[in-house]
């Protein structure tokens, strides 16, 4: 579990992140969503500690990541993984020496131990085929997935993706919302996640922060933000008419059943897929 | 004001880059690789430099030496004690700076612009250690032997010049080799060496890191650590040279 507590972060006076508190469930996909530059970046970069915040605590159960000597930072660090928005794979390396990067530093197994934990990761991302290829001859979206194998050979306790499938098409988008979200629930990470692709919101959102400039606008999870109040959220989410449209035929169906059986708050608070059903 | 934030920031860099190896081998494994980087990656142009300063030099010392009484042997002395002392370990350093320098600024500029080296931090890497360091102690290595391959170039290039046209004999060159020769002016050179190669590996690292932007900056960088760079090396040239000759 992460903690935020009233974190700041400006580049020169220019604040961007402007005090947003907020709590990563271990065990849980935490998106946090909003537009282009709303700060989604800057503010994951300071949860990792890659950017020092102005003000606010960050708290890895219970430790402030802000006054942690440097070998307590690097201890937990350890235990992060970590997919970048421009994947940033290392570019002298092969596919399969990137994934096998994090094994070589810190772990003393046998190359061949090494070799079947990375075939393992990368079956997993569903890229095969592209061990002996360097980063610059494979496609955006193959980096993408490279940089998630990479992300989680350790088997990390937290886990970080900025804009995982961004540049995938739907169907492999899906699979890598699966594969993170299925690793999530298995192992007890505490995920989160920054993107702006809806599909994913709607299937593994299970703790939805929506950052509006610099400022935490809503909190909530994927069955709630359908039925949010909120304007500036919902003009984020249906941005077009189509899926404008596509909601109002969908709250009209849904009232009718609610207006037949059983009121709103109910439906919200049973586990039942209100959408699917 | 400018220069002294510059250099307290190059001086954090350098105490930053010291501390324990995250794994031994890793940091051996990217240090081999710097150094056949650095050294035989500069090889073919250190060899055609140094073989063509010591042709030039013989010529050009014959060329000055018009009196009579001077015996031909003098002009390989002049041509091995310049080549030692400036010619080999300054213009190979110069050269170097060109060439590793850039290099070392734009790779680690890169890794900066496309986030690798957040990614290493990420992972619980010291990145200045594991980036930097290996670069600087194989600079450290590297460099002062192609200074003394250099200077055994140099040498040699003034020797056949020197006979190809007609100005001295072989055994007047190779006489005039052995005359007065002082190992001190060797030290000198190494001396000289090892200084250049901490400046031609540690200010492009600093620049190279140190990149924030994009793509253009890498461009800047990687010229303003070469320009630093020399006017690093003429500058320590002449402070040894008033210090130690
Ligand atoms: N290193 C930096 N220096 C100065 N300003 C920065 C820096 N990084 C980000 N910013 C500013 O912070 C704001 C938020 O940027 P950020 O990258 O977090 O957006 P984002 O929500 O991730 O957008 P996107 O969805 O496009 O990735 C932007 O206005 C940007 O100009
Ligand atoms: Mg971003």
């Amino acid at each position: 579990m992460i903690e935020v507590k009233n974190l700041k972060k400006g580049f020169g006076d220019k604040l961007v992140i402007k005090g947003v508190d907020a709590t990563m469930q271990a065990g849980k996909c935490n998106l946090i969503i909003g537009s282009s530059g709303s700060g989604k970046t800057v503010f994951m970069k300071c949860l990792v500690g890659l950017f020092e915040p102005d003000e606010g605590e960050i708290l890895y159960s219970g430790q402030d990541l802000v006054t942690m000597t440097d070998e307590q930072r690097k201890e937990t660090r350890k235990q992060i993984g970590m997919l970048f928005q421009g994947s940033a794979l290392f570019d002298s390396l092969t596919v399969e020496q990137n994934v096998m990067f994090p094994l070589d530093m810190f772990t003393k197994d046998s190359y061949q131990d090494k070799l079947k934990r990375v075939n393992e990761v990368l079956d997993r991302v569903n890229l095969k085929d592209a061990n002996k290829k360097f980063p610059a001859e494979i496609s955006g979206g193959m980096k993408k997935r490279v940089g998630i194998a990479r992300a989680i050979v350790l088997n990390p306790k937290y886990l970080f993706c900025d804009e995982p499938n961004s540049g995938l098409d739907p169907q492999t988008s899906l699979v890598i919302d699966q594969l993170i979200k299925e690793l999530t629930t298995e192992y007890n990470i505490t995920t989160v996640i920054n993107t702006h692709d809806m599909n994913s919101v709607m299937e593994i959102g299970d703790n939805i922060i929506y950052m509006y400039q610099g400022e935490k606008e809503w909190e909530g999870n994927n069955k709630e933000i359908i039925f949010n109040k909120n304007e500036k959220l919902n003009s984020f989410i249906f941005a077009s008419e189509f899926l404008k449209d596509a909601k109002d035929m969908r709250m009209l169906e849904v009232k009718g059943k609610i207006d037949n059986d059983r009121n709103m708050d109910e439906l919200l608070n049973s586990d039942e897929d209100v959408l699917n059903s | 004001m400018k220069l002294f934030t510059e250099t307290g920031r190059y001086l954090l860099m350098l105490k930053g880059m010291v501390s324990k190896p995250e794994n031994g081998k890793m940091y051996w494994k990217e240090f081999m690789h710097q150094c056949s980087d650095i050294g035989i990656g500069s090889l073919g142009i250190v060899v055609i430099i140094s073989f063509f300063m010591g042709a030039v030099s013989a010529v050009q010392t014959a060329y000055q030496l018009v009196s009579p009484i001077i015996p031909k042997s003098t002009i390989a002395q002049i041509v091995r004690d310049t080549v030692i002392l400036e010619f080999a370990p300054t213009l190979v350093c110069i050269v170097l700076a060109g060439v590793v320098g850039s290099k070392i600024a734009s790779e680690l500029g890169n890794m900066r612009v496309s986030e690798q080296i957040d990614a290493l931090e990420i992972m619980g890497i010291n990145s200045k250690a594991y980036l930097v360091m290996p670069k600087i102690l194989a600079a450290l290595l590297v460099i002062p032997m192609l200074v003394v391959v250099s200077a055994g170039l140099g040498i040699l290039g003034g020797r056949i010049a020197g006979t190809a046209s007609g100005i001295l004999s072989a055994t007047d060159y190779t006489k005039g080799l052995l005359q007065n020769f002082t190992p001190y002016n060797v030290f000198f050179a190494m001396a000289k060496s090892y200084t250049f190669a901490f400046f031609i590996s540690s200010i492009p690292a600093y620049y190279g890191y140190n990149v924030s932007g994009g793509a253009l900056e890498i461009g800047r960088a990687s010229t303003k650590s070469v320009v630093v760079s020399c006017v690093l090396i003429l500058m320590a040239d002449y402070v040894l040279s008033a210090l130690l000759l």
